[in-house]
């Protein structure tokens, strides 16, 4: 990029005071390298200036302005609230709400120079991955969301006056434990409707007809070929079994659950699936963001908007932030998105601009293309973390981090180094790195397989137990319990062994009342 | 782009869902205040403070994978020495690698520590516990009266007249019977005056139009007055019985040199438990401090718990001299006043019957509590088997209650006692005791 860009006269803002022209004077001159330089493509931002309390409040409820009530968030306060007070934790500089228009929130005891780092980091980095990601696209409807809360704050309340909060609560605990097993992984068909049906019909009619030949007629069979499906096999289908969204396999088949129940258990499916495309995206969505505020930042002060004062202000934040401390140190608490999602963000743009041979040989797509801007959009649009690590780890990086792969078999007696940073390792180490941002690797693969509805109603999960890694043993049986109440019945749950179908471990629940009325017989 | 600024907005968003949690978590908080009151210092036994709950009391399950056991693959940056195919010893207690394994949900399994606030803290601290016969007191003492505003009326004195409400009822009543305007009459005025002098019929015909006019409204103005008796008002005020929001405290302690530090330290913690029970039922809580020995006098809190005093042990000149205190400062009428008695229970024998007229005739008519506290050695222990004798003042105050004053006695030898002590002098009253009491 070699726009020439006129020097300004004046710096936005010197000193740390600031004021709400300030944020505006920062919001244009920034939005302008944004759009201009840049190319980002965003929501309407919406700044919102809070104080300590209400980012105490907002870090509660999710970061969410409005949330229906529940005694955890009331737990959450509780602990960040004496967490802040001893001085063991500062707070965000920011949340940023994945909505249209765009909500960032900055604190009122910020800097000025770090409310431009904020709305360059929030309000254009995040704001322009949560628009053009496509996972956010699939899965967030962002236009809707403080809407949809709004409704589902005023549904609980109005549940609670009518049936009580106990019982309200007890509802809320069981679905909260159920939260991480209530969203769908792959989008799936979805029901035709009438024309639909009609339109399918007419083309298979019409394929029919166009391959018909009579000689097929004298060809001699086996008759009907295809055996009747058992009765369990039209049971599972009937109930589109296997499930691994438990909490709207309840909210659909459970059978003594009241229809505010299900409406409840709804809110609380629909606002998990919401978060969903978060955590599969935290690398890529703070490198992003991180990466934007970085350049916005440096532009900004190449053109004399900023002072050396703030610059250096400006690092000393960012360093903070995209620091990795080697895994032997004692500050190391694993990846830090920051720093990977940066440094890869940067080697992009390296490899655009300046590759090496060894580049060339890897990423022979990009490399050199001396577009830097449009790959990373393009990478910012088309990938999560995943696939993006798999696809644009380069060894460069791997040195850089001195990544190694150490593999801890339970049943061998130490630990073996399986790659490190050389020729041998690069494709094991990305891979295996991949594998980590993988929700479907990394989150238990637990599944409804069976119920049977016409006899005992005994509910059944698998949870394929990935090399041979169990449930924690305590949670497991509280959330089975969670799960009876709600389901009414007795609840199975079988962990197993995916390669051989061997039962490794059996958890059992029976319901207790509370929930849905339980006859004891 | 909008900017918006919240900071006014309320920020207690979350209270309501603090009280859920509070209200979840009740019995073990509350077991978590009285452990920490124990630890805690005097000076601030009412501030409010973190306390620490167990981890497994307000735990959130969720299915999730076990922290050890199977295969696992660890990526760990900052690679120095190893090569592929090292082994490396299997870490203890989660370092190196096996350090990257987080507790899923990020809070580990460590205690649950947050922070009360100070009226948290005293509410669980004194949950249950009532003053007693404050109520009876209150209503038949309530002599302060108060004024308070109360709407407005057509008669009062000048002093109260209400300005903004007079001239609004005056304003309307004049729009409503069209009273002219002051500015429409300068209007008409002044093109009178412009007409004046012109020679043009047409002007001269005008002009006597507008003069009619003009003095038609003249006539209006006076006959409708600005101000009218009807919309004077003025602001009505009514009086109140005010309640005596007022206590005094005596702290009445025996300084004799057969009282130790540890006995003393039982008394001063019964005293704060006392006092922060008052403060938060009284506005106001006086504290008066009386020691005694054979001769006793009221001194500051300082010199109150520390100076050391020698002398024999005469009870009732503690209890003359918060005679003397309450006819001077602290009349029965407006205070509600509220006695601790801390002693080993020693006492001169010959003073016994004088102290027990004395607290019978004179104390206890004024007082609405008189609490006897009698403090013991931590190490005091008996042999099975053998009768502890009853103090000199003991004996004394139980002939006292059989007679059914309101006052009540204690002992206390460990500072663990403390707080059931007082919890049990000042338990609430289930209906049918308090209908005996």
């Amino acid at each position: 990029m070699n726009l020439i860009l006129p020097r300004a006269e004046r710096p936005l803002f010197e000193g740390a005071d600031w004021e709400f022209s300030t944020i505006q004077r920062c919001h244009d001159a920034i939005e302008q390298v944004a759009r201009e330089e840049l190319g980002l493509d965003v929501y309407p931002n919406q700044i919102e200036v809070i104080g300590t309390e209400q980012m105490l409040d907002a870090y509660s409820s999710i970061g969410m302005p409005l949330f229906y009530k529940h005694w955890s968030f009331g737990k959450h306060f509780a602990r960040n609230e004496a967490m802040y007070r001893a001085g063991m934790q500062g707070l965000a500089y920011e949340i940023v709400i994945n909505s249209n228009p765009c909500i960032s929130y900055i604190m009122e005891e910020n800097t000025a120079t770090m409310q431009a780092l904020v709305i360059a980091h929030a309000a254009f980095g995040h704001n322009h991955f949560f628009k053009n990601n496509y996972l956010f696209q699939q899965w967030t409807d962002a236009n809707g969301i403080l809407d949809y809360l709004e409704f589902a704050r005023g549904y609980v309340m109005q549940c609670e006056e009518r049936y009580g909060e106990a019982a309200v609560e007890r509802l809320l605990d069981a679905a909260h434990a159920l939260m991480n097993q209530a969203v769908h992984r792959y989008p799936r068909a979805r029901a035709t409707d009438l024309r639909g049906e009609e339109k399918r019909e007419r083309e298979r009619r019409e394929h029919d007809e166009r391959v018909f030949n009579d000689l097929w007629r004298t060809v001699p069979g086996k008759g009907n070929a295809r055996p009747d499906p058992t009765a369990e096999e039209r049971r599972r289908a009937l109930l589109q079994l296997p499930q691994e969204n438990i909490l709207y396999f309840l909210e659909k088949t459970a059978p003594r659950l009241a229809p505010w129940q299900r409406e409840i258990l709804r809110i609380v499916r629909i606002i998990a699936q919401y978060f969903y495309p978060q955590s599969q995206t935290k690398v890529m969505n703070e490198g992003c963001a991180t990466y934007v505020h970085y350049r916005i930042m440096n532009r900004l002060h190449e053109r004399g908007l900023l002072t050396d004062g703030s610059m250096v202000e400006f690092l000393r934040s960012h360093t903070n932030v995209v620091f990795q401390p080697s895994f032997d140190d004692p500050r190391y608490s694993g990846l830090n998105p920051y720093a990977l999602g940066f440094a890869m963000m940067q080697d992009i743009e390296r490899i655009c601009t300046n590759p090496t041979e060894e580049d060339m040989h890897w990423f022979p797509g990009i490399a050199g293309n001396q577009d830097p801007m449009a790959t990373l959009r393009d990478c910012w649009a088309n990938y999560r973390d995943e696939s993006f690590i798999l696809q644009y780890l380069s060894p460069h990086l791997i040195r850089h981090f001195g990544l190694f792969h150490v593999v801890d078999d339970s049943n061998e007696p130490s630990l073996r180094v399986e790659a490190i940073h050389d020729e041998r390792g690069y494709r094991k180490i990305k891979r295996a790195l991949a594998r980590q941002y993988d929700v479907s690797w990394n989150a238990p693969d637990i599944q409804v397989v069976d119920v049977n509805l016409a006899g005992d109603r005994k509910l059944i999960l698998h949870h394929r137990a990935m090399n041979r890694v169990l449930l924690d043993e305590r949670d497991a049986k509280q959330v089975l319990q969670h799960l009876a109440d709600l389901w009414g019945y007795d609840v199975l749950l079988k962990e197993i062994e995916p390669t051989t179908d061997a039962v490794l471990k059996e958890h059992a629940a029976a319901p207790r009342s509370g929930i849905v009325p339980i006859e004891t017989t | 782009m909008h900017i918006v600024d919240r900071r006014l907005n309320p920020s207690g968003k979350n209270l309501a869902n603090r009280q859920r949690f509070m209200r979840r978590a009740k019995s073990m908080i509350r077991k978590a205040v009285h452990e920490s009151s124990g630890s805690r210092s005097i000076r601030d036994a009412d501030q409010g403070g973190e306390v620490v709950l167990p981890a497994q009391g307000v735990h959130e399950p969720s299915l999730h994978r076990a922290p050890s056991g199977g295969i696992r693959d660890h990526l760990l940056p900052g690679n120095k020495e190893y090569v592929t195919g090292d082994t490396i010893p299997r870490p203890q207690g989660g370092q190196g690698g096996g350090g990257s394994e987080g507790s899923p949900d990020g809070e580990g399994q460590d205690d649950f520590r947050f922070a009360l606030s100070q009226d948290e803290f005293v509410d669980l601290f004194l949950e249950d516990l009532e003053l007693p016969d404050l109520a009876k007191r209150k209503v038949v003492d309530a002599e302060a009266q108060s004024w308070s505003r109360a709407g407005y009326s057509v008669s009062g004195s000048p002093a109260n007249l209400a300005l903004n409400r007079t001239v609004r009822n005056s304003l309307s009543r004049r729009i409503a019977l069209k009273r002219p305007k002051t500015a429409d009459i300068e209007a008409l005025r002044a093109q009178i005056t412009a007409l004046q002098g012109s020679d043009d019929e047409a002007d001269r015909v005008r002009l006597r139009e507008l003069e009619e006019e003009l003095a038609r409204k003249l006539r209006r103005t006076g006959v409708i007055p600005y101000i009218d008796p009807i919309d004077v008002r003025y602001k009505r005020f009514e009086s109140h019985p005010k309640p005596v929001a007022q206590a005094v405290m005596f702290c009445l302690m025996d300084v004799s040199g057969s009282m130790t530090e540890h006995m003393k330290d039982l008394a001063k913690r019964f005293y704060i438990l006392l006092y922060i029970f008052l403060k938060r039922r009284y506005k106001n809580v006086d504290v008066v401090f009386i020691r005694h020995t054979h001769q006793a006098a009221e001194v500051d809190e300082d010199t109150f718990f520390h100076s050391p005093e020698t002398g024999g042990t005469v009870v009732s000149t503690a209890l003359e001299e918060m005679q003397r205190v309450v006819e001077e400062r602290y009349s029965p009428d407006n205070w509600n006043i509220y006695a601790a008695q801390a002693s080993d229970g020693d006492n001169t024998a010959s003073d016994n019957d004088k102290t027990a007229a004395l607290l019978l005739n004179e104390i206890l008519p004024v007082c609405q509590y008189y609490a006897y506290l009698e403090v013991g050695r931590d190490s005091e222990h008996f042999p099975p088997g053998f009768i502890r004798r009853d103090s000199d003042l003991w004996q004394t105050y139980s002939s006292i209650i059989a007679n059914g004053a309101p006052m009540a006695m204690r002992k206390v030898g460990h500072r663990r006692d403390i707080y059931p002590v007082f919890r049990e002098l000042f338990a609430r009253k289930t209906g049918a005791e308090a209908a005996t009491a």
